[in-house]
């Protein structure tokens, strides 16, 4: 399939593009311009960008089944405009073992939707005592390691999986959560955390665990990618140990860049999340580490999940709400709060995601895989469950009137989303 | 942020759910009917007809014999028919969802839930899920409310204080965990109460506890000092030992409420405890039967202030 996209504005976050053009693609690639084309997109008034490269999805499969699938959230990703994904571990059974890495990939490939990238198990189990066969598990396809949401309580375990993934060059990428600090903790340690009568977690909860993370990384070299920054001081232990030059990166939730909690109202468990929203003096540190490249991306945190499991009082309510379909209007809306050039914005989602997960993506220069999101960043998008493709309709986003609509998604050169 | 769902669209009590956010207009009018029931409690017939033919579901997912209790008494003076759930023990246990149990009840045409749960915002789930014509109270949420409990508080104070402005009111004990200690602080900021002060160990103040308008002691006699009011909380038994106390011996060095310490008070001041009481943990029991000790009349006042909801929003 040879196809012509006319008169967009082309926006490469990685060679600083921003410019009316054409592109070309062919044999899924973007290609040297061409006459003969089998299809041609009119891009007037849109924005072709590279397609959106989200660091943490959750697409509940294995075991979850009953709260989404695969078809159903590659769907919701494509809808998005994001062609790559990364997927936690923690499924069930998590993802722990070969053949279960192979199975996912194999299940995601014959679906040809986006493309996904699953990070292995960094334990047995994820209960953080026994590593997993993390050289089995990367040839099998895994890109990184890691515990998902569940807290490694062993510091000992922690620094030796650190050592070994350091000898190999396996990334790992870690929630920064002190264990014992967190336990039956629901939200931010605060003053509504008070009001509402809600088990607290500290913000030191957050540092203590990354401040261990940081003299880890110092004294291993680990990779490590730091995931849901949620804390203002947190976001300054990072700025000094980037400064240092440490090989560390970190994240941060679309929801966490927009929220507080003070969102938590009259105990909405959509906003029950993991990381808990923090306060707003957090929120706003957090948004300006992203614009400053602190925090080098931001991720959806996509976590499905089911009615049975939002409607509970909010602390037994499930964590998680779903994002993929979120990911960019938020982005939007965050960079136009923040006055930043809509490459800027883009970069956060496309170049430095793609730079954390070490894939070639992210870019439209000629040559590269034809993974394209054209989307009208004026288009409103209202939040419902009827406009939301994912098959969790949990987020605490339900009714915000947002800005950004994707109009076609391409993966590897294939149309594979018109909306 | 969405309206106080506890109010309906002209601004009146649909449902109890928590004394934060509700006007003082509100908590007046519930202290003064809750006065004219006195008089009822204390004739030979102590029945009003206000709620006859209406039926009073008590939800009570977490057990509790008093507080229970004394709804059902106030439920009874109306002329309500009572239902008794004690759900800790039936359909919880056997898997049925919260709202599934609400959803059945509901079908049963109930007027009032009356809802206690372990979990802090329950009853909000449910005012959010029951018809418009049915009315939710919180007998206690988790750590979070207990309305009825905060007005016969307020009620006992108006009743001995006659006033509320003036007044210096101390709560005493584990803050942290006390569904009655944030009702009763909202409840005295609302009504213009100049100090509230909170007095407990660190361990035992939940973070940023000063946001709600109150001044925060460690130390029991600089914090009783000039007190009108003394609200002593109740200590839980799972927690007089581990990470939070040493002992209760310890507890009671340095937070019980003896002779010695009362003196500091306002010689007129009045002790309160919402029960039951631990006494030799947060309470010495020369001062809990002592002359100050307004503990017995807030149980016979509590029936008159959960009479006076219930037939509020039961008219509205």
């Amino acid at each position: 399939m040879r196809i012509h996209i006319r008169n967009g504005r082309v926006v490469d976050p990685a060679a600083a593009r921003d410019a009316v053009a054409d592109v070309y693609v062919a044999d899924g690639k973007i290609a040297e311009e061409f006459a003969k084309a089998d299809r041609v997109i009119d891009a007037k008034g849109l924005v072709v960008a590279p397609g959106f490269i989200d660091l943490a999805a959750r697409l509940r499969e294995p075991g979850f089944e009953y709260k989404a699938t695969l078809e159903s959230e590659l769907e919701a990703a494509l809808a998005g405009g994001v062609t790559s994904l990364a997927c936690p571990p923690d499924t069930d059974p998590p993802l722990d073992e070969p053949g279960l890495v192979d199975m996912l990939r194999r299940r995601a490939k014959a679906l040809s939707r986006a493309r996904v990238y699953p990070i292995g198990a960094l334990t047995l189990k994820l209960q953080g005592e026994a590593l997993t066969e993390m050289g089995l598990l990367a040839d099998a396809g895994c890109v990184a390691f890691s515990q998902g949401n569940v807290p490694m309580v062993n510091t000992q375990v922690l620094w030796r999986a650190l050592q070994y993934a350091a000898t190999f060059g396996y990334k790992v990428w870690l929630r920064a959560e002190d264990a014992a600090l967190a336990r039956g903790g629901v939200a931010h340690d605060g003053e509504m955390a008070t009001r509402l009568g809600l088990p607290g977690i500290p913000p030191f909860a957050e540092t203590i665990a990354l401040g261990t993370l940081i003299e880890l990384v110092r004294a291993t070299g680990a990779r490590v990618h730091v995931c849901r920054l949620s804390t203002a001081s947190a976001v300054e232990l990072m700025r000094r140990a980037k400064a240092e030059k440490l090989p560390l990166t970190c994240d941060v939730a679309i929801h966490h860049l927009h929220l507080s909690d003070t969102d938590l109202g009259y105990f909405d468990s959509h906003c029950r999340l993991e990381p808990p929203l923090r306060s707003q003096r957090d929120r706003e540190a957090l948004a300006r580490a992203l614009a400053e490249g602190v925090i080098d991306c931001l991720v959806s945190d996509h976590t499905p999940v089911d009615d049975d499991g939002k409607h509970l009082p909010s602390a037994e309510a499930e964590p998680g709400a779903t994002g993929l379909e979120l990911l960019l209007p938020l982005a939007l809306k965050w960079g136009e709060a923040r006055k930043l050039p809509l490459a800027a914005t883009l970069a956060r989602i496309t170049a430095e995601p793609a730079r954390i997960l070490g894939v070639e993506a992210g870019g439209v220069a000629s040559g590269a895989p034809a993974d394209l999101a054209i989307f009208d960043p004026r288009a409103p998008f209202h939040v419902s469950a009827q406009t939301l493709k994912s098959q969790g309709k949990n987020t605490p986003f339900l009714g915000y009137e947002l800005a950004g609509r994707v109009r076609f998604t391409l993966v590897a050169g294939n149309v594979v989303h018109e909306g | 942020m969405q309206r106080n769902p506890q109010l309906n669209a002209s601004g009146e009590l649909q449902h109890l759910l928590s004394i934060e956010g509700l006007p003082r207009e509100i908590l007046l009018q519930i202290l003064d009917t809750a006065e004219s029931f006195v008089g009822v409690t204390e004739r030979e017939v102590k029945k009003v007809p206000l709620l006859r033919g209406k039926s009073v579901f008590n939800l009570f997912f977490e057990p509790s014999t008093r507080t229970r209790t004394t709804f059902e008494i106030a439920a009874k003076r109306l002329s309500a028919d009572v239902i008794n759930l004690n759900i800790a023990v039936s359909s919880a246990t056997k898997g049925e969802s919260l709202l599934d149990t609400v959803a059945n009840l509901s079908a049963m045409q109930a007027d009032i839930f009356v809802v206690r749960h372990a979990s802090s915002g329950a009853p909000f789930l449910i005012a959010r899920q029951v018809k418009p014509h049915e009315h939710v109270v919180n007998a206690g949420d988790g750590r979070h409310a207990h309305p009825t409990q905060g007005l016969l508080d307020l009620f006992t104070i108006r009743h001995y204080k006659k006033s509320f402005t003036g007044l210096t009111v101390a709560i005493v004990g584990d803050i942290l965990h006390s569904r009655v200690a944030r009702s009763l602080i909202h409840g005295l900021t609302t009504l213009g109460v100049p100090e509230v002060r909170v007095i407990g160990p660190q361990t035992l103040l939940p973070a940023g506890v000063e946001a709600l308008g109150v001044r925060v002691f460690h130390d029991m006699r600089e914090g009783l000092r000039g007190a009108d009011v003394i609200v002593m909380l109740r200590l839980q038994n799972e927690r007089m030992r581990g990470a939070l106390l040493p002992s209760a011996q310890e507890f009671f060095k340095h937070y019980g409420l003896t002779e010695d310490k009362l003196s500091a008070a306002h010689p007129d001041a009045i002790v309160m405890h919402p029960g039951p009481m631990n006494r030799g943990v947060e309470i010495d029991s020369t001062v809990a039967d002592g002359p100050h000790s307004v503990i017995l009349p807030q149980v016979t006042f509590g029936i008159a202030v959960r009479m006076a909801v219930m037939s509020i929003v039961a008219g509205n």
